[in-house]
């Protein structure tokens, strides 16, 4: 149902079945480490190259998701999943195995909030029992795609962001779970002229801050 | 939503305070004693060449392909991105700087092909300081040249 100016406040349950995530070794030596439910040592997930790597995190997420959950492929209605390559190919790839009807997401860091946006409308209109949510990055795919080839030697500013190695699957359903989506707002584009590219979180914190709480 | 000009100059002068940023004296110091000690080894290997019989041209050539064939090598080994993160400029400016950013785009894009990895990619970064480089070269060829036409300059063209 409508809420407010831009938000949709859900008359139907919507909920987080199961959650699921893979990261690499920096991020698993990080803070949030022992949160993953995966660390992977390998920046190549034992593929032939970056791209490869970043689509077989997806899966991987994908199917820890699903483990968790104890459902099955077939049960799933939707795919919704995007990431940071073009042609989103990561996802494209990834998720191919899974042969279900894909919704391709861009939205950059805002992925899996733009899946979570999208995907509990959907389950809120009861247009289906279950949807995937799906997004990932990988520092070496982003390095390649946005920056620098990783062997080119340069001096990475301090405030330079260090894009993530990791991927992450939500499986939404309209009953039990781990936790409920009541509602959502979706955020605007935020732009206080920050034209240090490599800075992106002194380009991004504006929007955390209008959108706020 | 674009912010207006004031909100941008606060949110501007904000993040100025609060980035950190790499102390550029330090830095300075690091790529003149990095970027001085690949001069150095490079002055020794043409002393040493040029003392056992080679021309001053022949052995000024081959230090350049020695100093070309370590950074090549370095930075197949993957070891040229942490010099360069202890050294930058003084490493990046050299020759060194050079070839590593022609072979660095070669390795990353080899997976796509000969031709439309390596081929097209590997002078992304090189690229405008090669296209540059000629377009300025040749401007100064052409001031030279008129320089000389109109008596300013003397003495033989080259």
């Amino acid at each position: 149902m409508k809420q407010g100016k831009y938000s949709q406040k859900f008359e139907n349950t919507v909920s987080i079945v199961s959650a699921a995530s893979v990261a690499g070794k920096k991020e698993g030596d990080g803070p949030l480490g022992k949160l993953f439910d995966r660390v992977e040592e390998d920046p190549q997930f034992g593929q032939d190259n970056w791209e490869a790597a970043e689509s077989q995190m997806q899966k991987m997420a994908a199917d820890i998701a699903l483990e968790k959950a104890g459902i099955s492929r077939g049960q799933i209605r939707y795919l919704l999943g995007g990431d940071l390559l073009g042609q989103n190919i990561a996802t494209s790839f990834g998720l191919m195995e899974l042969d279900l009807p894909v919704f391709g997401l861009y939205g950059a860091c805002s992925t899996m909030g733009e899946s979570l946006n999208l995907g509990s409308m959907l389950m809120d209109g009861r247009m289906a029992d279950y949807l995937l949510c799906v997004t990932s990055s990988h520092f070496a795919t982003a390095e390649k795609q946005f920056r620098f080839p990783l062997e080119y030697g340069n001096q990475r500013p301090l405030s330079a962001t260090w894009t993530v190695t990791g991927a992450a699957a939500v499986l939404l359903g309209n009953q039990g779970g781990i936790a409920r989506i009541a509602g959502v707002t979706p955020g605007k584009i935020v732009d206080f002229g920050v034209r240090d590219s490599m800075n992106m979180g002194a380009a991004m914190a504006p929007a955390d801050d209008i959108i706020g709480p | 939503m674009k912010a207006t000009k004031e909100e941008e100059k606060a949110y501007g002068d904000y993040i100025k305070k609060v980035t950190p940023i790499h102390n550029t004296a330090f830095n300075v110091l690091r790529a003149f004693v990095s970027g001085g000690l690949i001069c150095l080894v490079g002055e020794f290997l043409n002393e040493l060449l040029a003392g056992q019989g080679l021309s001053q041209e022949v052995a000024g050539a081959w230090t350049q392909i020695i100093l070309i064939g370590t950074s090549v090598l370095l930075t197949g080994l993957n070891l040229f991105p942490e010099i360069a993160k202890f050294a930058g400029a003084g490493v990046l400016v050299p020759i060194t700087g050079f070839a590593n950013s022609v072979v660095a785009p070669a390795i990353e894009y080899k997976k796509e092909g000969q031709v439309f990895g390596i081929g097209v990619k590997i002078f992304t970064i090189s690229g405008p300081v090669i296209l540059y480089g000629v377009v300025v070269s040749w401007l100064l060829g052409v001031i030279y040249y008129i320089l000389h036409l109109t008596g300013i300059l003397s003495g033989g063209m080259g």
